[in-house]
């Protein structure tokens, strides 16, 4: 039995030693070729807030391919390297770690959630490789370093807009419940008292859950004891559908408000007919709007995906198509030479909105207030930043 | 006061679930003297059988499009449940029979047969990459026949590994079927999130005094208690029942009156998993949250703080550290302080620990199990 054992372990052995060798051939030629500029990738592909990451993805892909069918950078073909983080902040900084130490990527393009990107955010900081950030809206994630850009709004703008909304719309008493863990729900709910109360509202009760937790009705029976004319609950689509049935379940029948984490496909069948009439903000991107660049973005998206793109995938195309524009630009192409082409970006023109980088690296846009409708989203407001003096 | 009340029922609901996932705790514990980490992760596997059964299997229809289908729909919920239930308790079966009884029995042929499959799956990642070419099923068929080959490596690690009865090698034993059914279940499911839709109507009972009940809630309840009554029933009047009893009281006496003690430790995986298996299902269906295959997680690392709260190795007791515990985190969740409530549950197993290690009613029933 030894023996058998032991002639085993050698063929084990030998095996290994095989698959190891074919994959350091693989990773050895992909890092020489110099034909190919490499653009890592990181995103939330599986996990709980999957549809997060898959549209950002076909977004970027999009983008990268449209570039390398117009020729490239200089005759030189973009190589998009994506890797999964499974929506995990401890996994973004280890496969971010992998795309520029490994893959030798001159530019890395994520996250969705803030979270993720301000744990990866100083390892692109530390090896000098620019970060774009499509759609993480928390304001730390630029301060990580001045690597760090993103080309969307930021939550100081949107939770104020979500908060003058609300107060226009007539109500004066919010109750807020927010995922206590999650960096983008606690920054927006303080923004938003901020705006609210700023405006004459009142905060009238705070409740908080985690990701994960199945059983909101205590929290929201309490919210419901202090008398809401609404509620807002910036969390990620994957739970606010349950606390929509849920807050229904227990008669609160109040509008419930929420940020762009509710942007999702998977938002009407978590939520069922609960979130019918709520609102929540987005970035620029609805197909109702009547924009040629929208109208475009959207005709080629089907072709390719056969679905409808929502705002992530946008600003996913749009945050690649900055980065490839910046390349064009770059006098040099690599980290440092990439990331002073993108910092001087003005007047980008992508499908949500023209592009211009402040100098925290923020992009100012519009946002939007979009109306739940059964399974649409309707435009209901759009909001300037100049409009809340910012 | 109305406030309270309505905290109350909800706790209620919370501590009926806890209860059903409880008991297969203690019951094993009772059994075996172990804790079988792996009962929180049949609890989700409960929950997506009733997810694949309301969407895919069973022919639901659904409630918005056909008010009619409701009476139709309850009777294929009670054949889902029924589904989750005879799952869930096979693959408690499973886990004893391949993970738990070589550790006691020693290693057999078929345990042998059994691990070398299963290591096939990781060794299927390895060739992946190599085999990408030929389609996943041929990398699946070299994994598997690989892993096939190597059962002799599993005997013969096994032998130089000495597996022993130790409490220690089981309960390490039991952490590792936990982390293999995670993330087994991640590989199979993957990790995107799933919903439920609506396939049962439902209505909202205001109670005098203003207190609201969901029938959610209510049939969540009511099935758990009819459940606990039934097993109370099994333990106490049936003869596997009495065997089950006689081991948890000596199990080298038991197997000395010529009690078949593998078939009843067995049979006690098997109502332990069915019950998590209910508990699992009724929760994806009625209260729609998202299953993923961590949802078994927390819920039953609470459970086994009910367990341990009631005393483990009673079947009372296991019922009041449920309610105890889903009551107590409804209270929190409901204060000022709802950021603490999953810490209400740790904080209440080092009280316990402190104050009477035994549990609540570690001591005094005398029908251990």
């Amino acid at each position: 039995m030894t023996r058998s054992g032991g002639k085993l372990l050698g063929l084990l052995a030998a095996l290994a030693l095989a698959i190891g060798l074919n994959g350091c051939k693989q990773q050895g030629g992909s890092a020489a070729d110099s034909d190919e500029i490499i653009i890592g990738e990181y995103a939330s592909l599986t996990g709980t807030t999957a549809t997060f990451g898959v549209s950002t993805h076909n977004g970027v892909l999009l983008a990268i391919d449209e570039a390398n069918a117009a020729g490239g950078i200089n005759g030189k073909k973009i190589k998009l390297i994506t890797e999964d983080d499974r929506s995990k902040a401890d996994e973004a900084r280890v496969v971010v770690t992998k795309l520029v130490t490994q893959n030798k990527a001159v530019a890395v393009l994520g996250e969705v959630a803030s979270t993720r990107s301000m744990t990866a955010a100083p390892v692109c900081q530390q090896y000098k490789v620019p970060m774009v950030s499509p759609s993480s809206t928390n304001p730390e994630v630029t301060r990580k370093g001045d690597y760090i850009f993103r080309v969307c709004f930021t939550d100081d703008f949107q939770a104020a807009v979500v908060g003058k909304f609300a107060y226009d719309k007539g109500y004066r008493k919010a109750a807020i419940f927010k995922d206590m863990k999650n960096d983008y729900s606690v920054a927006f709910a303080d923004n938003f008292a901020k705006s609210f109360i700023k405006q004459g509202g009142k905060v009238v009760g705070e409740q908080s859950y985690q990701e994960g937790d199945t059983d909101f009705k205590s929290q929201l029976n309490t919210l419901k004891a202090t008398g809401p004319d609404a509620i807002l609950c910036p969390g990620y689509y994957s739970e606010v559908g349950t606390i929509a049935r849920q807050a229904r379940e227990i008669g609160l029948n109040v509008p419930i408000l929420g940020g762009d984490g509710w942007d999702s496909p998977k938002l009407v069948p978590g939520a069922g007919t609960a979130l019918n009439g709520c609102f929540f903000s987005n970035h620029r991107f609805s197909r109702e709007l009547e924009l040629p660049e929208i109208k475009a973005f959207i005709e080629n998206y089907k072709k390719k995906y056969n679905e409808t793109p929502d705002a992530l995938a946008a600003l996913g195309y749009d945050a690649a198509g900055l980065v490839v524009d910046a390349m064009k630009r770059a006098s040099k192409l690599d980290g440092p030479g990439i990331r002073d082409a993108i910092a001087q970006t003005k007047g980008f023109k992508g499908v949500t909105g023209v592009i211009t980088l402040d100098e925290n690296r923020n992009a100012r846009k519009e946002a939007l207030i979009l109306r739940i409708d059964g399974e649409v989203f309707r435009v209901e407001k759009t909001y300037r930043p100049e409009e809340l003096g910012q | 006061m109305q406030q309270i009340a309505q905290q109350l029922i909800y706790g209620i609901q919370l501590g009926s679930l806890y209860a059903l996932i409880a008991l297969g705790y203690t019951m094993v514990y009772g059994v075996l003297r172990l804790i079988n980490f792996a009962h929180g992760d049949v609890y989700m596997v409960g929950a997506f059988v009733g997810f694949y059964a309301c969407t895919r299997w069973l022919p639901f229809k659904d409630l918005a499009a056909h008010p009619e289908a409701a009476g139709a729909n309850i009777a294929l919920a009670v054949v889902a449940l029924l589904l989750a239930m005879a799952i869930c308790s096979a693959m408690g079966v499973l886990i004893e029979r391949f993970a738990y009884r070589p550790l006691r029995n020693g290693l057999q042929k078929a345990d042998a047969h059994f691990w070398g499959l299963v290591l096939g799956f990781p060794i299927t990642g390895l060739f992946m990459p190599v085999f990408s070419g030929w389609g996943p099923l041929v990398a699946v068929a070299v994994g598997m026949g690989v892993g096939f080959a190597m059962r002799p490596l599993v005997a013969w690690l096994a032998r130089r590994v000495k597996l022993s009865e130790s409490r220690l090698n089981a309960l390490i034993t039991a952490i590792g079927v936990s982390l293999l059914l995670e993330n087994g279940g991640l590989l199979v499911f993957g990790a995107n999130p799933n919903f439920i839709p609506n396939i049962l109507p439902e209505h909202t009972y205001t109670l005098p005094g203003g207190v609201m009940v969901g029938s959610s809630q209510l049939t969540i309840l009511g099935v758990s208690v009819f459940l606990m009554l039934a097993l109370r029933y099994i333990v106490m009047y049936t003869r596997p029942g009495k065997a089950m009893r006689a081991i948890s009281h000596d199990i080298e006496a038991a197997k000395l009156m010529g009690i078949d003690t593998d078939r009843v430790i067995a049979f006690t995986f098997a109502l332990g998993g069915a019950l998590a298996g209910a508990g699992g299902a009724m929760v994806a269906a009625l209260t729609h949250v998202k299953i993923t295959p961590l949802f078994g997680l927390l819920p039953g690392l609470k459970a086994f703080v009910a367990a341990v709260l009631g005393g483990a190795g009673s079947l009372p007791g296991a019922m009041v550290g449920g309610l105890l515990m889903g009551s107590a985190e409804s209270f929190v969740a409901g204060s000022s302080l709802s950021m603490f409530r999953d810490a209400i549950a740790f904080c209440v197993l080092i009280i316990i620990l402190l104050v009477r290690p035994a549990g609540l009613m570690g001591r005094h029933v005398p029908e251990k199990v």
